[in-house]
């Protein structure tokens, strides 16, 4: 199953000979309704080709006009052609999940423990089912196992190769439909019911078709309204004030004048933008159940972030020896290396690699077969080894001192409280009873995390790390990995605390998560990333699920967020600067008939009225689709403050939208009135 | 234009600042009264006005108290007006006015725009002057000031639906800013020569041996006022330029910063109001800015040589015994620059009145008072509305701008919505509808193109002109449009009405909303508000969306003028 396409190219010839047809199918006038912008071209177009049709049947000139309905006509076609684009793109996308869910027959036992089920067809399953999935099933619906444990291969989802391991309780125990088992068995209590689940709205979301507009886009599309109104005004009353004037204007010049004024390029273009902006969080494999997440993620003020896996790699890795009670650093290290020499765990390997580093030494030589070793357990809190003559534990500092019936030395106690405070977590060593000193296991911040969080401080973003561990230890590794606070002792209860005081202070909030304790969070939080690996509470409290799980995803999340704001933003001031060079290329040309010195305002010097309109009118659907692109793209984001992007996009988008036209409509008139003869 | 003309400039600005900062801290005081000495009064005479006042409202609840104020101010004035033979203080004998001017005045004055279609000296009593209009132009001035506090307070409040109260904002604002303002510039005017009496009219005979009338009355009383609060209404018919409402240089000086004083002082207050002066100062910088270039584009186009006297080679380079440029229509006694700042000022802000006759100006000076008009008279803007107007312009900035920094656009900490552009977006749509669809019906229809004296693109400028000026609520004019006809009389007396209420309503709604939302703390990823960026932001926005607006109507109005002009 191949990964969800990332797009290498932004158009591939299949998808864009179906968006020419759908830019067709779209002229539908309910379809066109939906957007008030590209509507009123559409109207408009009708409008000019009657006109024309007039003037052709009574035998007056119509070519001018004719071309005026036609590039009209053009432009509507560029605008559906945009819209179609995207969602054909989507639709791909779609498609391809598609093919993953093929009607799979579902065993459906009555109990957890029913020794036989019915096969039933995976549509009839319901909320609450129970199905059993043996090595080579299709799991059938998304649920959460309640028996077993098995390796499954999410491939088909998530495009990862490496099988994973779902297990009963904890929190590893969601599985999705369309998943294979490949070992063992597992019995699943089915959570969702066909057509809702995790893939049917993933379908339906990278689609496009039951697509909400998100609160920012339905308050710009309000603008957008409110400037095609207003132009409207100008250019009925405008008839009128010529009319006085002692010249009535064409109508079909007046309607050039209308579309070129009216925001065509942010219309057509403002729900390809929302689409691609999906898009691109799915192909970067996270899932949003909403759009107005993906746009809360754009206003983030505080990202939670998990200590373990996300800011620190999971495992701690040894990093000193410290000798304490006259005891010297080689005692310690061969003590703690013998410890350690049956340990499987990474901590205890690391060990043995310190050693081995600091003194030459080769661990396996050390071994010697009366050694018998004691592993760790919970209860008592230590490991170790004991031999013939001698007998070594290493494990928590309270437990070790027990163990060697004092209260420890001054020197001891120090050296572990400086580990403790320095963010590591200090390991006693004691041989027969006797402390020697202590291991500094070190968490390892995750290469390149702490410039990730000064990017982020650049974006106006706080993180807060979240950590079960004491403040102490907390503090210093917030203050090695960068982060601007933490929760330390985190328990779920604090962990949504948090979040309720962060947005009681008008603050938005992310955060990820994936265990059932996670869930209230999740919901609270106005960002909440579910790991897929994470449990189906997890996954459904949050409005976003990574696919790949990893956390440290939110920050691309929140740049796709702002990203998608930022294409609406400088599309809509490059609409409205636009405005300004068509002035200059139609007033004069209409008026110049009225008062011979209007060509005093014709800075382009264009050549002819005629020209001119047209120019301008062919400008404007060109730069239509010419930026079509630009928006499935979206406008560049380079993390910095809000006021160095201001300056950036406003030089860009505002300056060059007010240059940009003077130029292009230049360039048009010379080659319009050079084929105009 | 000289050197001495930027000197002046920086002189009339420089002072009207330097008085607006005192006034700008007492401004603030007194939007958030805590604990002081004039408070205790201000308590006593809401009791005496009764409990309710003191009653915070939501803004339906505010917005239907102004309406509700201003009816009945509007009633009463009309009723004076129309009964005006059976009231005392009448030496000339006025008769009763007629009903369809009177809803005009009572409209205009009501509505702070203060637009004359009579001559003050020869149509009203002074009772109709001080009783009717005096107290109209305290109250619309302190009406706007309220709504101006009660959108303020939709900014820097959270989580409440509570905007204040209306009737207790009228009266602090008009006892303890209008009040004795007033009567500062009053003394300061009657010392100049300002009459103020309720003596019958004089018989006297002007140096060339004709007899003349010469009007008296209670005139310092009342222009201390209506320079004051953005009113602009003259107790005589050419206004300013009459010798006894503008006798010297220094009553000229003393009425232009007083134009300028409340509408300066707001602005910069409204930065200690919202608790960030910086946000004052951005809002002052832009208005700075455009004030200033299109103070200098006016000049520099009325003290150009006019081309049809050069034809006749007239000398018209300034000297110091020529002022130099075009004189008609204006006072010999101020010349160009004094003529020039008056309306300037007058029009930047919502005052009105007028010290020389702007349709004499030359087309392209005449463009910018009707500019000023044009985009909502934000430039500091009259006593109030001119703050809650360009608080629309800063949404408008703020939203574009704040999406193109990939947030959800905010200002203040208060999130600009769909809710907030709704309401923001019909205000801006009204005016337009106003002044375009207005002018144009005055235009084409029969009743209105009577009112035009002149022809072709300067009738056009004339009716454009008043229907801007009716719709800003600025009550100046362009003179040579009849506006005394039944038509015009109620045609502009509605869009004077829609111009007013159609921005307060909308603002306040606006100002409810943000008061219910939640304060967003500033980080480095909000668009920082009080920035140089930001001011030409704002500006850009506010020339843009001016711009291209009536870019093609001001091309077939005066820009068609000019080139006519100077083509030959």
């Amino acid at each position: 199953m191949p990964k969800i396409s990332t797009h290498s190219s932004l158009f591939d010839a299949a998808l864009l000979g179906e968006a020419v047809k759908e830019s067709f199918l779209r002229l539908n006038p309910v379809i066109l309704a939906r957007n008030p912008v590209m509507f009123t071209v559409g109207v408009s177009s009708v409008l000019a080709t009657f006109f024309t049709l007039r003037d052709a049947v009574l035998g007056l000139p119509f070519i001018v006009g004719g071309q005026i309905a036609l590039w009209l006509w053009i432009t509507v076609l560029f605008g559906n052609f945009a819209e179609a684009v995207a969602e054909g793109r989507g639709k791909a996308q779609a498609e391809s999940l598609r093919k993953t869910k093929t009607e799979t027959p579902a065993k459906k036992v009555t109990s957890v423990d029913a020794k036989t089920w019915d096969i039933v067809s995976a549509t009839s399953l319901r909320v609450g089912d129970l199905i059993v999935a043996e090595a080579g099933d299709v799991i059938a619906g998304d649920g959460e196992i309640v028996k077993g444990i098995a390796t499954v291969d999410e491939s088909s989802i998530t495009g990862e190769s490496a099988p994973v391991i779902r297990e009963s309780g904890g929190d590893r125990s969601a599985v999705t439909g369309g998943t294979r088992v490949l070992t063992d068995r597992i019995v699943i209590e089915i959570r969702a019911n066909p057509g809702e689940s995790f893939l049917d709205r993933m379908i339906g979301l990278v689609e496009g078709a039951t697509r909400q507009k998100t609160p920012n886009e339905i308050a710009l599309n309000i603008l957008l309204v409110g400037l095609t109104l207003i132009f409207l005004i100008v250019c009925v009353t405008l008839q009128g004030f010529a009319a006085y004037s002692g010249a009535m204007i064409p109508v079909i010049y007046l309607i050039a004048l209308l579309i070129t004024l009216i925001p065509t390029t942010i219309g057509g273009l403002l729900s390809a933008i929302g689409i691609a902006g999906m898009d691109r969080l799915v192909a970067f494999n996270v899932v949003a159940k909403s759009g107005r997440a993906v746009e809360a993620a754009g206003d983030i003020d505080t990202l939670l972030l998990d200590k373990t896996g996300t800011i620190t790699l999971g495992n701690r890795m040894a990093s000193a020896f410290i000798p304490v009670d006259g005891a010297s650093e080689e005692e310690l290290a061969k003590a703690a290396m013998l410890s350690s020499l049956a340990d499987d765990t990474p901590e205890g390997k690391s060990i043995i690699r310190l050693a081995e580093e600091k003194f030459g030494w080769h661990a396996q030589d050390r071994q010697t077969p009366d050694m018998r070793f004691v592993p760790f357990s919970a209860h008592t809190r230590m490991s170790g080894v004991d031999t013939d003559s001698l007998s070594i534990r290493k494990g928590a500092p309270d437990s070790i001192l027990i163990l060697s019936g004092n209260s420890g030395s001054a020197e001891t106690l120090r050296s572990v409280e400086r580990v403790a405070k320095t963010g590591g977590t200090p390991l006693l060593v004691a041989q027969d009873k006797k402390i020697l000193g202590v291991v500094h296991l070190k968490d390892i911040i995750k290469p390149g995390i702490h410039e990730r969080f000064s990017t982020l401080r650049r974006m106006g973003i706080r993180t807060v790390m979240i950590t079960g561990d004491n403040p102490v230890t907390a503090a210093a590794i917030a203050a090695e990995a960068g982060v601007d606070d933490f929760l330390a002792e985190a328990s779920p209860e604090k962990k949504l605390e948090l979040i309720r005081r962060e947005q009681a202070s008008g603050k938005l909030v992310a955060m990820c998560g994936d265990g059932s304790n996670d869930a209230p969070a999740l919901a609270q939080a106005d960002v909440g990333v579910a790991m897929n690996t994470g449990t189906s509470a997890a996954r459904e409290a949050g409005n976003m699920i990574d696919l790949d799980s990893d956390p440290t995803k939110l920050i691309e999340i929140v740049m796709i967020g702002k990203q998608l704001l930022m294409s609406r933003g400088a599309l809509t001031t490059f609409s409205i600067a636009n405005d300004v060079a068509k002035y200059f290329a139609i007033i004069p040309a209409l008026f110049m008939g009225i008062y011979p010195g209007m060509k005093a305002l014709n800075l382009m010097r264009l050549a002819s009225p005629e020209s001119a309109i047209l120019s301008a009118i062919i400008f404007n659907a060109l730069i239509l689709i010419a930026l079509v692109p630009l928006a499935l793209r979206g406008v560049a984001y380079h993390p910095a403050p809000a006021s160095v992007i201001l300056r950036r996009n406003l030089a860009i988008y505002g300056g060059g939208g007010v240059i940009l036209p003077f130029m292009g409509i230049k360039a048009i008139d010379l080659i319009v009135s050079g084929l105009m003869g | 234009m000289t050197g001495s003309s930027l000197g002046l400039f920086l002189l009339y600005m420089g002072v009207s600042v330097a008085l607006a900062l005192p006034c700008a801290w007492f401004l603030a005081r007194l939007f958030a009264p805590a604990s002081c000495a004039f408070c205790a009064f201000g308590r006593l005479t809401l009791r005496l006005a009764g409990a309710q006042a003191a009653q915070e409202q939501p803004w339906m609840t505010y917005a239907a108290s102004v309406l509700i104020f201003n009816a009945l101010g509007g009633v009463l004035l009309f009723a004076l007006l129309v009964f005006q033979s059976y009231l005392p203080l009448n030496p000339q004998n006025f008769p009763d006015v007629p009903a369809l001017l009177a809803l005009n005045i009572a409209v205009s004055f009501v509505t702070n725009t203060n637009w004359q279609a009579y001559g003050g000296e020869s149509t009203l009593s002074y009772f109709s002057q001080m009783v009717g209009l005096g107290v109209q132009n305290y109250l619309s001035a302190a009406t706007g000031l309220a709504v101006a506090f009660a959108v303020i307070r939709g900014l820097t409040r959270k989580e409440t639906p509570l905007l204040g109260n209306f009737y207790a904002d009228t009266l602090r604002v008009t006892l303890y800013v209008l009040l004795p303002l007033s009567l500062l510039l009053g003394v300061f005017l009657i010392a100049q020569g300002v009459p103020q009496n309720f003596a019958p009219y004089v018989q006297a005979t002007g140096l060339e041996g004709s007899a003349q009338t010469l009007p008296q009355g209670p005139v310092a009383s009342q222009m201390a006022i209506m320079i004051l609060g953005s009113n602009g209404g003259g107790f005589f018919n050419v206004n300013a330029a009459h010798p006894y409402q503008n006798p010297t240089p220094l009553s000229n000086a003393a009425q232009m910063i007083g134009i300028l004083l409340l509408p300066i002082a707001l602005v910069i207050g409204f930065g200690r109001m919202v608790g960030d002066r910086r946000q004052g100062w951005a809002l002052f910088a832009s208005m700075v800015l455009l004030f200033t270039a299109l103070f200098f584009l006016c000049l520099a186009a009325e003290s150009a040589p006019h081309p049809a006297l050069a034809a006749l080679h007239v000398d018209q380079t300034f000297s110091p015994t020529n002022p130099g440029g075009n004189m008609e229509g204006k006072e010999a006694r101020f010349g160009i620059f004094d003529s020039v700042f008056w309306s300037m000022a007058s029009t930047a802000t919502s005052n009105g009145s007028v010290n020389a006759m702007l349709d004499s100006y030359m087309p392209l000076a005449g463009v910018i008072p009707l500019f000023n008009m044009l985009v909502g008279e934000v430039i500091f803007g009259g006593i109030g509305c001119g703050l809650y107007g360009i608080l629309i312009y800063v949404l408008i900035a703020v939203f574009i701008a704040g999406l193109m920094v990939g947030r959800t656009p905010e200002y203040l900490g208060k999130k600009i919505e769909s809710h907030e552009v709704k309401w923001a977006v019909f205000a801006m749509l009204l005016y337009p509808l106003c002044v375009l669809g207005g002018g144009v019906i005055s235009l084409l229809s029969a009743a209105g193109a009577k009112s035009i004296a002149a022809a072709g693109a300067h009738g056009l400028t004339q009716t454009l002109y008043a229907y801007a000026s009716a719709a800003a609520n600025n009550g100046s004019s362009f003179a040579g449009l009849n506006a005394n006809t039944d038509f015009q009389n109620i045609a502009l007396a509605v869009v004077m009405l829609i111009g007013r209420y159609g921005v307060i309503i909308p603002v306040l709604a606006i100002a409810g909303s943000l008061a219910a939302k939640k304060t967003v703390p500033p980080s480095s990823g909000t668009l920082p508000t009080h920035s140089a960026l930001f001011v030409v932001l704002l500006t850009g926005v506010i020339l843009l969306f001016g711009g291209l607006t009536y870019f093609p109507v001001l091309a077939l109005g005066p820009i068609a003028e000019h080139l006519s002009l100077f083509a030959g």
